[in-house]
Order: structure tokens, then C-alpha cells, then sequence
């Protein structure tokens, strides 16, 4: 909301108080000042002269000579090219050194050979135009209509400077949406009297229900709907204190008319709209709900297609008005428009919204009205309209206002108490500056030993309890009162993190440990995260109104997302990269979604470069089984996923039950996706993993005797894997059997056709005793027996 | 026999004196001291010695044996002394080569950002509950206080799945089924994703908050002022200050805007803080009683604070990160840097 200093003046008086002040004052009170704009700032040396004489430039057909008289400047020689300059015009000019409003400098110089001594100014240059100044518009240079002192500045004659505070006000505070809301604020800040613009109008023609009938038929989305009927209306422009103040706004004069309900907007905060009452159709006005694919022009010559959720103003024979957004084509006010109605309704913020944005349609009207207007502002705002047609003459009022409201009216009191107040505060306020800083703000005040009693002032409606009021009085009273305190009221708890928390940051720091790196990536993904991995898109939620096809499908895995990563690094001549991301899955338990999906905590992994393969991956996996006290036999099967390698993939299990998988991106896919080197990514279930981790710690004893180990080299067929010697092995019941561990993997020259070597060392220990040689022999000979007979396998 | 004992005395110690390597020395020892070496040739040669000296012989033997031993043995360690000396200098090595790399990973800046907050405020008896990311409208808008014809809920803010179904926008809904299933005293923190329809250079359609709440008898706005600026002390800076200014929100009142003095400038005002001293970093506020009853808490008898932080914009104003797009583009190099 913008608040022109000058306005501001004339309901609150700041005399003596800077502009850094009043920002100050307003910050604290909750209304932050986003942008001071000092207003023709920068315009200097642009000063009044007379021009004496114009003569042709002698080299230049387009150019002008002319001299003139700039008071204290002295006698002048201009050249221009514009041709709107005649002799005795008093214009701007811009002398040497001059600054224009667009910061640019003017000095003396030649122009074609002939000296000028500064430039003509045109109101543009001035930041100015015919609102401001009538001829401020014009194509050439700014003439102006009356004599002013030669030499002196031209912004302290036409009043250029201001200062404009661009305030944010929140969604609570609807009321501060117009400059008497803001000046109501600033006059308790500064704890000076507010003073309200006149609403006396002299009602001098007949009864306005004479001349219109209202109905509102849709009282739920309009409350409030007030309508004068004003005759004798004389359009013409309006004077220029009101015009200046709209282009203080950003806004442009029309008439007198249409002046008039855009001021009322800005100043009183109720967006007015006014009828040619010619073309109101059986002289009647209905609020009702728009039929099935009526149809509206607005005054923008825009059409639209109508349905029930539009509310629409309508005559006798259809509507005449886009309720609170814009008003009809075919009731617009004209330069011969004689009579009209004034519509000044509370029509509700979200049907204005939902139309608006339903109809791609906006204005400064409905922008008030999303926001929130209250019951009162609509009458107040007609006095206010009806008020300025008689401070402007510009018509006949005709008494006695139609107001059609269906609202509670009654003053909204409140009772509480100064403890109440201060047990949220947490600090002392006294029960007399309470009242202090209530009655500054509107509000009535009865109090008695700190029971207070008070009436809300009626554009108060975001106050309804004491905790408004708490706020009301800590934002005037300064939250510099408020101290820091840890808890002394309330009692001690424990807290902190559950075991599923810390085993999140376990895992998290056992991958950065790896030298892995957290990523974070979208929850929503494209359509194109799906197929090329073979994931089905009509198994994920779809968002309704997503930001972009890119983004409107809820993850059903954390791959796609983490080979993106991956890709992008590579793109990037990141040559190695090793990344993670712990985040949920998104798995519908029906789709449509009737209930909530289920969020499936996930662990991916990816790694590509030098050093990486489908081991070092499931090294980290291993270890991370480790690192949490995973229980349980993990176990590696060869997996078939679709986006993964078929001959180096695995799913992953703990004592049966599924963790996750991991292997190599299937080649043929990485090339689809432009990938050109190897990936390895891994998925995991986080809690599955949480389902196996056993966090007590049950102490060893640590074996008094030596180990023995035993190397065996293998010759097995090639088909057979390391799990199935390992399980031979393990399960050959060989006793002080303490670990078997494949150490070399051999598939080159001298051996068998169709076989590999494969070796082993295996350890063995007792708790009891030291081995003889004998014992272990025996062990070697059973677990060589198990191999052959089981497996086939011989020693090489 | 004598005389010859003699001479082999000086020929063994003058070939021990000019022995230079160790290999040579064990040599030297064989050759004098071994089993076919030449001091059992002397004793070997003892059975020629009359029996009246051999006694005499016997001891002049031993005694040169002893001595060849411990010219030897000194001569042994004064020659690995310098064979020690010469291969240490010889395996000198460039200290200003590169270290052999060890992978290191790191955590997401985000995530470092809400551990930082996390341990800063588990001391004051916080739990830390994640409530689900698809939220009912019914615990995003409806409880917290916010109508049906609020703005929040336009379908341009707000991704919705179904007319009820949506991603939540803010990690206070969190906050309600916390309080639905637990009685005060109640001090939760609620991290996680949270989702808006918006995307520019400090707005990202998913982003981190995290909620507090606290319920209990007594609690202030002192409290809320106490307990955050104990966390931004330890988050930001020790001498770090906080300011309250008028906010709002649905579901707080009286509802505040917290701001930290500047960090960069020590509030002189630079570019960070925009020339004013002060960052914005969170909004808070008393809970508002219609939220608590909504949720079957007494307001009469209960009073709370609740705060939300977005994780991004903390990350970016302590790391310096001008683009909120870098914490989502995860290149390495980003990465690395924290």
C-alpha cells in the first residue's frame, strides 16, 4: 500500500517528524516500509523562463534558436527542436548543470555549431504528466497556463517533491488497505490526534428508493450492497488537488465522476462503482448469482462467459457489473451522462477471488476486496463519494441512502483482564498504559482494576480476543520490553532424538565416512523419470497443478533422481562423484488417493569414476550393515531389476527379507539417458534396515590360543559363485571353524576348460587348546571332501 | 705357539678395523671365531703344547677368542650405526608431495543447518517429530487456524493431489497431530520438506522447515524470546542479538517476525542485512487459542510458542549462497564446500 507523505498530513499532523522517524514508528507497529520514494528528488536547476525569441537555426532545418529569459540565469540562448515554442511561452528549462527526473545532467554545449545554454524541458522530463499539469502530456514542451517568478526552481512551484512509503501490510490488517487506515496507525504511533475526512453531504433532490430498486438475492457472497442516486451530474476534469493525489498513486484523472470513486478507494479503502443511471434497464438493481453462460462486456471491452460462482449486478435485463472486479461496458459513465447511481457493497473476499482468478480478470477493485473489506466501510465509503460530489459540485444528492445489509451491526465488546495480557506478555504492563495505548488505537475502553471492558472499533474485525488485544498493547508499548526468559514458569521435560533418529544419522555419517555426498533432490519428478527405467507412472501420485509437467508426479524410487545427479555431474566434467539421499517415497495404498500414501523412508546410492565398481558399492553397503549392529545374514542374489546391469545386479536380503538392491545402471539405459561411463546405484529400505539393527552390545571373549589359517586353492566349474563354496564350507560341520574368506579369483591361462580357481584362507581356532597339525589337517580333508562331493570341486 | 697366537691377534684386528660392511664382518667372525675357523685351528693345535703350558696356551686363547668377539661386536655396531645412517638418507622423501587421498563424503548444507538447530535446542527438553509430507488439507489449513477462503489455500500456493490431499506448505501441521496424540508439557521440533508453488533465485517449490512448538502452563513471549536467542547464539554467533517486531499468522496471536543482528556487520548495517543490522530469520508467535482447542487443549489453562525456520534461507545467509537453486542443482563441486 503506498502513502504519499502529503496525504498523510492531512489526517495527522507530522509536523516535526522526519521521514526516518515515521518509518521507524510504522516498522515497530507491524507496517514495514518496503520502499521510500522522494519524489522529484533528483530534479534540480529546471527553472521558469520567458522565450523572447525563436529564430530558424542557420544549419539545421529541424532545429530552433531561441533566447529567453531565465531571471537570476540571465538571458539565454536555447536551441530545440521542438515546435511547439512561440514567443512570450513560459516553459522549463533546464540550465547548465541541471539534473533531470531521470538523474540525467544537462550541460551548455554546441548544437550544429550554435551554442545552447541548457534544454527545453518537457513534462516527462519532469516526471510529470496532464494529471499533474493540464499540457504536462503534451508531445513537445511542458507550456505552462499561468506566469510563474523567472529563475525558480519549477518542483517548488508545482509542489514535485513528496516522500511515498511503499508499506507491506499483513493479511490481518485488511483495514490498512487506504490511506485513512494508515493514517489512523501512524496518529497512535505518534500519539497526535487522527482526524477523519469529512462525510456531510447536503441531500437536496428527492429519495434515491424513487428512483432505483435494489435486491440482493445472493446475501451470502453480499452482504452489504448501499446505492445514491445523484442527479444533475455535470462531468467534467476534476481540480487539482484531487488529481494530484491519484498521480501521487500511479493513477490517472478521468472525470470528475470516476475521480471520485477512485479516491474513495484509496483513501476510504472501499472500491466504488458508479452507474450511468440511462442504462440501468427497469431502473433496477439486482446482486445475484450469474446464470448459466450470461454473458458481460466490462468497461475494458473484454467479454466474458458467466456462470453461478460469478456474482454479477444486474438489471432488468441482465448484468450491468462483474461484482467487486469491474463494472459493465454498457452502464459506463460519458461525457454526457446526467444521472448516476453510486454502488458502494461488501461483496465477500473469496468469491472475488475465485472470479477473478477464474476469469483471468483483475482491478484495483477486487485487489481491495480478496484482501477483505468490512461491514462499515461501505457506508462510510458512499458518504465519503457523496460528500466530495458536493465539495466538487458536481451533482444533485438525492436522501436517503438504500442500504440492503444483511450484517451484525452491533459494536463487538470485549472483556479481560490486565493479568490475562501480561501472563501471555510475560512481562508488566500497567493497567493505565493499556488503556493508553487502546484508546489511541479506537477502541472505547472501561477498566477497572485491571478488568477491562472494551468496544472493538468496527474496522477492527481481526481483533476478537485478548490475545489481539496483548498484541495491540506489546506493538505500542515496544517489544524492546520483552525479556529473554528460559521456561520459568513451566516445568522441566526431557527430550531428544528416538533410537529411529539416531539410526538415520548413523547411516548418514557412516556414508559420509565412505566418502559419499548428501544430496537433496525434487520429491516430484517428470513423467520421464519413469518410463525410461521401466517404473509405471499411473502408480504414483499425481499432483492436480503441478509447476510444470517436470514436476507432477510423487517419487515411487530415488534412482531416476540420483542418476540425474549423476548425469548433471557429468555434463559438468565432474569426473568422479559419489552421492546419497535419505528421503521417503511416496507409495499410494489406492489410487485415487482416498487416504494418505504411505512415506517410505529410502536410502539411495550412486557412484561413478576411477575406482568404482559393483563392489565398492556393496563394500559401503556391508560396512553400513555393520556400522548400525545390523543383525541377520545379509545375502546377495542376482537381481533382476530393468534399469539395472542383468549380469551385475543383486537384491539384497537380511535373513530372508528384501532390503534393497544394487548394481550396476543398465548400459542400454545410461545410453538412452547420454550417460557414457559406468554407474552404480544401490536402494535400501530404511525400515527394513531398522527392523534387523540390535543395539545391545554383548561383550566376546577374545580366543587365549593361536589361530591357525589355511590356504586352499580351488578348482571349481566356472558357473559355480563364492555363496555356494562359502555355504559348503561353512556348513561342512568342521568345528573352531572362525572364518572363510575368498582371497583370489583366477580365470586365465592353464586351467581346465570351463573351470576357475578359486582361493581361500580359511582360520580356524580354539577356545581350549592350541591345533595340532593334525586337527587342522582333518578339517581340510572334511571340508575337501564336502566341496567334491557336493560341488564337484577338486584342489588345484 | 705363543708368537703365533700373537700374530693371528694382529691380523684379526687389523682385518676387523678394515672391514667396512656388515656381510664382510659375519665373514671375518666365520673365518676367525667358526667351527673350521682359525681359533680352532690354534686349539686344534694345542695337543702339540706341552702339558705344562697348556693351561697358559689354554687362557692366551680363550682370551684372544674374547677379544677377536668384542673387537667384532664393536666393530659390528659401529658399522650398522652407519649403514642405518646412510639408509635413512638415502629413503628421504619430498614432504611437499600430495597426501594420498582419502575419500571424504559430507552432509547436504540443509541437513548441517538442521542438526546445528536440532543440538541446539535438544537441551531445552525438545523431541523432534517429522510428520507426513502429503497432509491432509484438514492438518495444513483447517486446524491451524486457517479458512476456507484464505489465499494460502489458492491452488497457485498450494499443490494439491485431491480436494483434501495436498503437499503440505508448512511443518506446522506437524504441530497438530503432535498435540492430538501427546499432552503438555509439550517441546517438539518438526523438521522436514515442506511445498510451494513458487521458483526464482530465493523461492524453490520444495524447500525445509522446521517447526517448534512448546505447551505448557506459564509460557511467555518472554520464553519464545529466551530460548531462541540461547539457539541463535549457538547457530549464528555468541554475541549474536534478537528483535521482536508485529507479524502474522493464523495460527499465533500476538504473532511476531524475529530478527538477528547482523553477523557480517555487527549491525552497522552492510549488504547482507541490507543497511539495516537486523536479518529476518523466523516467524513465531504465541499459539493461538482457537489452534489448542482444536486440538483438546485447555487454552485457559495452556499457553505456547510456536516458530517456523526455513532451513534453506539459514543455509544461505551462514554459508553466503546467493541462489537458493544451488542447494537443489547438487553439483560436487557445491557439495564439497561444507
Amino acid at each position: 500500500m503506498k502513502l504519499p507523505l502529503s496525504w498523510l498530513a492531512e489526517y495527522v499532523d507530522v509536523t516535526g517528524v522526519s521521514v526516518a522517524e515515521l518509518e521507524s514508528g510504522l516498522f515497530y507497529c507491524g507496517l514495514e516500509v518496503e520502499e521510500i520514494i522522494h519524489t522529484a528528488e533528483k530534479i534540480n536547476k529546471i527553472v521558469f523562463c520567458k522565450i523572447l525569441t525563436v529564430a530558424k537555426h542557420p544549419n539545421a532545418d529541424k532545429l530552433s534558436v531561441c533566447t529567453v529569459d531565465a531571471g537570476q540565469y540571465g538571458i539565454l540562448q536555447i536551441v530545440t527542436a521542438a515546435t511547439n515554442v512561440f514567443e512570450g511561452a513560459i516553459v522549463p528549462v533546464a540550465v547548465d548543470g541541471a539534473t533531470l527526473n531521470n538523474g540525467e545532467t544537462i550541460k551548455k554545449g554546441k548544437l550544429r555549431g550554435e551554442v545552447s545554454m541548457g534544454m527545453f524541458c518537457s513534462g516527462e522530463e519532469l516526471g510529470i504528466n496532464d494529471t499533474w499539469y493540464d499540457g504536462a502530456s503534451v508531445n513537445g514542451i511542458l507550456i505552462f497556463r499561468e506566469e510563474y517568478p523567472l529563475g525558480e526552481e519549477v518542483k517548488k512551484h508545482l509542489e514535485l517533491e513528496d516522500y511515498i512509503f511503499d508499506i507491506s501490510v499483513t493479511a490481518n490488517r485488511p483495514d490498512c488497505q487506504s490511506i485513512i487506515g494508515l493514517a489512523r496507525e501512524i496518529a497512535a504511533v505518534l500519539k497526535r490526534p487522527f482526524k477523519m475526512p469529512s462525510l456531510e453531504y447536503a441531500a437536496e433532490g428527492g429519495k434515491t428508493s424513487d428512483k432505483v430498486k435494489v435486491t440482493v438475492s445472493a446475501p451470502d457472497l453480499c452482504p452489504r450492497y448501499t446505492a445514491n442516486y445523484v442527479a444533475d451530474i455535470k462531468i467534467g476534469p476534476s481540480p487539482l488537488w484531487l488529481r494530484r493525489r491519484l498521480f501521487r498513486m500511479g493513477l490517472n484523472s478521468i472525470n470528475n465522476i470516476v475521480d471520485i470513486t477512485n479516491y474513495v478507494l484509496l483513501e476510504i479503502g472501499q472500491p466504488m462503482h458508479a452507474f450511468d443511471y440511462r442504462y440501468l434497464r427497469g431502473a433496477e438493481i439486482n446482486v445475484r448469482r450469474a446464470k448459466e453462460g450470461e454473458k458481460i462486456t466490462t468497461l475494458d471491452t473484454k467479454e466474458f462467459t458467466l456462470g453461478p460462482s460469478n456474482l454479477v449486478i444486474s438489471d432488468r435485463e441482465g448484468p450491468v457489473a462483474l461484482a467487486g472486479i469491474m463494472g459493465g461496458l454498457n452502464s459506463e459513465i460519458k461525457l454526457d451522462t446526467t444521472e448516476i447511481v453510486f454502488e458502494a457493497a461488501e461483496f465477500k473476499r473469496d468469491n472475488v477471488r475465485k472470479t477473478s482468478r477464474t476469469l483471468g480478470q483483475r482491478s484495483d477493485s477486487s485487489a481491495i476486496f480478496e484482501k477483505g473489506t468490512d461491514a462499515y466501510s461501505a457506508e462510510t465509503g458512499m458518504k465519503r463519494a457523496l460528500s466530495l460530489v458536493c465539495q466538487l459540485g458536481a451533482g444533485k444528492i438525492y436522501a436517503g441512502m438504500t442500504d440492503v445489509n444483511s450484517e451484525d451491526m452491533s459494536p463487538k465488546t470485549l472483556e479481560f483482564t490486565a493479568d490475562q495480557i501480561n501472563g501471555l506478555l510475560g512481562i508488566t504492563v500497567p493497567s493505565s498504559e493499556m488503556t493508553a495505548i487502546l484508546q489511541s488505537l479506537g477502541f472505547a475502553v472501561n477498566e477497572s482494576k485491571g478488568n477491562f471492558k472494551v468496544i472493538v472499533p468496527p474496522y477492527r474485525e481481526d481483533v476478537a480476543g485478548f490475545p489481539d488485544i496483548a498484541e495491540e498493547v506489546i506493538r505500542e508499548y515496544g517489544y524492546d520490553h520483552i525479556n529473554c526468559t528460559l521456561f520459568e514458569h513451566s516445568a522441566n521435560k526431557g527430550g531428544g532424538l528416538t533410537p529411529s533418529q539416531n539410526l538415520d544419522a548413523a547411516i548418514k555419517a557412516h556414508l559420509v565416512a565412505c566418502g559419499y555426498y548428501q544430496t537433496i533432490t525434487y520429491s516430484f519428478v517428470s513423467d520421464k523419470f519413469f518410463e525410461p527405467y521401466g517404473l509405471d507412472p499411473a502408480s504414483a501420485v499425481k499432483l492436480k497443478n503441478p509447476l510444470g509437467e517436470d514436476f507432477s508426479l510423487m517419487r515411487t524410487s530415488l534412482v531416476p533422481s540420483l542418476v540425474n545427479v549423476v548425469l548433471k555431474n557429468i555434463n559438468k566434467n565432474n569426473n568422479d562423484g559419489k552421492f546419497f539421499e535419505s528421503s521417503v517415497i511416496y507409495i499410494p495404498k489406492a489410487l485415487p488417493l482416498d487416504e494418505l500414501p504411505e512415506e517410505r523412508k529410502t536410502i539411495c546410492l550412486a557412484a561413478y569414476g576411477e575406482g568404482e565398481d559393483f563392489f565398492t558399492v556393496k563394500g559401503v553397503i556391508d560396512e553400513m550393515f555393520a556400522c548400525v549392529r545390523c543383525t541377520g545374514e545379509v545375502r546377495y542374489t542376482p537381481a533382476d531389476v530393468a534399469y539395472l546391469h542383468p549380469g551385475r545386479s543383486a537384491f539384497i536380503d537380511i535373513d530372508g527379507k528384501r532390503v534393497g538392491y544394487l548394481g550396476e545402471l543398465n548400459p542400454v539405459l545410461g545410453e538412452k539417458l547420454g550417460i557414457d561411463r559406468r554407474v552404480y546405484v544401490a536402494e535400501l529400505d530404511f525400515v527394513t534396515i531398522e527392523s534387523f539393527v540390535n543395539e545391545k552390545i554383548s561383550f566376546r571373549p577374545i580366543a587365549k590360543y593361536p589361530s591357525v589359517e589355511r590356504d586352499l586353492a580351488l578348482l571349481a566349474d566356472a558357473a559355480i559363485t563364492n555363496a555356494q563354496i562359502t555355504d559348503c564350507i561353512k556348513s561342512s560341520g568342521v568345528k573352531n571353524m572362525e572364518s572363510v574368506r575368498l582371497f583370489d579369483v583366477y580365470n586365465g591361462e592353464h586351467l581346465p576348460k570351463g573351470k576357475k580357481s578359486m582361493a581361500y584362507r580359511i582360520r580356524f581356532t580354539a577356545h581350549d587348546r592350541t591345533l595340532s597339525v593334525t586337527d587342522v589337517e582333518k578339517y581340510v580333508e572334511k571340508i575337501l571332501k564336502e566341496l567334491g562331493d557336493k560341488l564337484g570341486i577338486t584342489i588345484r | 705357539m705363543k708368537e703365533k697366537i700373537d700374530r693371528l691377534k694382529e691380523r684379526a684386528l687389523a682385518a676387523i678395523a678394515d672391514t667396512h660392511i656388515v656381510k664382510a664382518l659375519n665373514e671375518l667372525k666365520v673365518s676367525f671365531l667358526g667351527k673350521n675357523g682359525e681359533i680352532t685351528g690354534l686349539l686344534k693345535g694345542m695337543k702339540d703344547v706341552p702339558p705344562e703350558e697348556k693351561p697358559a696356551i689354554g687362557k692366551l686363547v680363550n682370551g684372544l677368542r674374547a677379544e677377536i668377539e668384542e673387537a667384532i661386536a664393536n666393530r659390528e655396531r659401529l658399522l650398522k650405526e652407519k649403514e642405518t645412517a646412510a639408509r635413512l638418507e638415502s629413503e628421504a622423501i619430498d614432504v611437499t608431495l600430495p597426501g594420498k587421498a582419502v575419500a571424504r563424503g559430507g552432509l547436504h548444507p540443509v541437513e548441517l543447518v538442521k542438526n546445528q538447530l536440532i543440538e541446539a535446542f535438544l537441551p531445552f527438553g525438545f523431541d523432534v517429530y517429522e510428520g507426513p509430507e502429503v497432509e491432509l488439507d484438514y492438518y495444513n489449513f483447517k486446524q491451524l487456524n486457517i479458512p476456507d477462503d484464505h489465499p494460502a489455500r489458492d491452488m497457485q500456493d498450494t499443490f494439491y493431489i485431491t480436494d483434501s490431499i495436498l503437499l503440505r506448505t508448512q511443518t506446522s501441521a506437524g504441530q497438530i497431530r503432535w498435540m492430538e496424540k501427546e499432552k503438555p508439557p509439550i517441546r517438539i521440533l518438526s523438521p522436514g520438506r515442506v511445498y510451494r508453488s513458487d521458483y526464482d533465485a530465493t523461492h524453490s517449490p520444495m524447500f525445509h522447515q522446521m517447526e517448534g512448538l512448546v505447551v505448557d502452563k506459564g509460557i511467555t513471549l518472554c520464553d519464545l524470546k529466551g530460548v531462541l536467542e540461547e539457539v541463535c547464539k549457538k547457530v549464528f554467533d555468541p554475541g549474536v542479538k534478537t528483535r521482536l517486531r508485529p507479524s502474522y499468522f493464523p495460527f499465533t496471536e500476538p504473532s511476531v517476525e524475529i530478527d538477528v543482528s547482523c553477523s557480517e556487520c555487527g549491525g552497522k548495517g552492510c549488504s547482507l542485512c541490507k543497511g539495516t543490522g537486523w536479518i529476518e530469520i523466523l516467524g513465531a508467535g504465541m499459539v493461538n487459542r482457537v489452534v489448542l482447542e482444536n486440538c483438546g487443549i485447555d487454552p485457559d489453562v495452556y499457553t505456547g510458542f510456536a516458530f517456523g525456520v526455513g532451513l534453506e534461507r539459514i543455509a544461505m545467509l551462514k554459508y553466503g549462497i546467493p541462489d537458493i537453486r544451488y542447494l537443489f542443482d547438487n553439483d560436487i563441486r557445491f557439495l564439497k564446500q561444507f
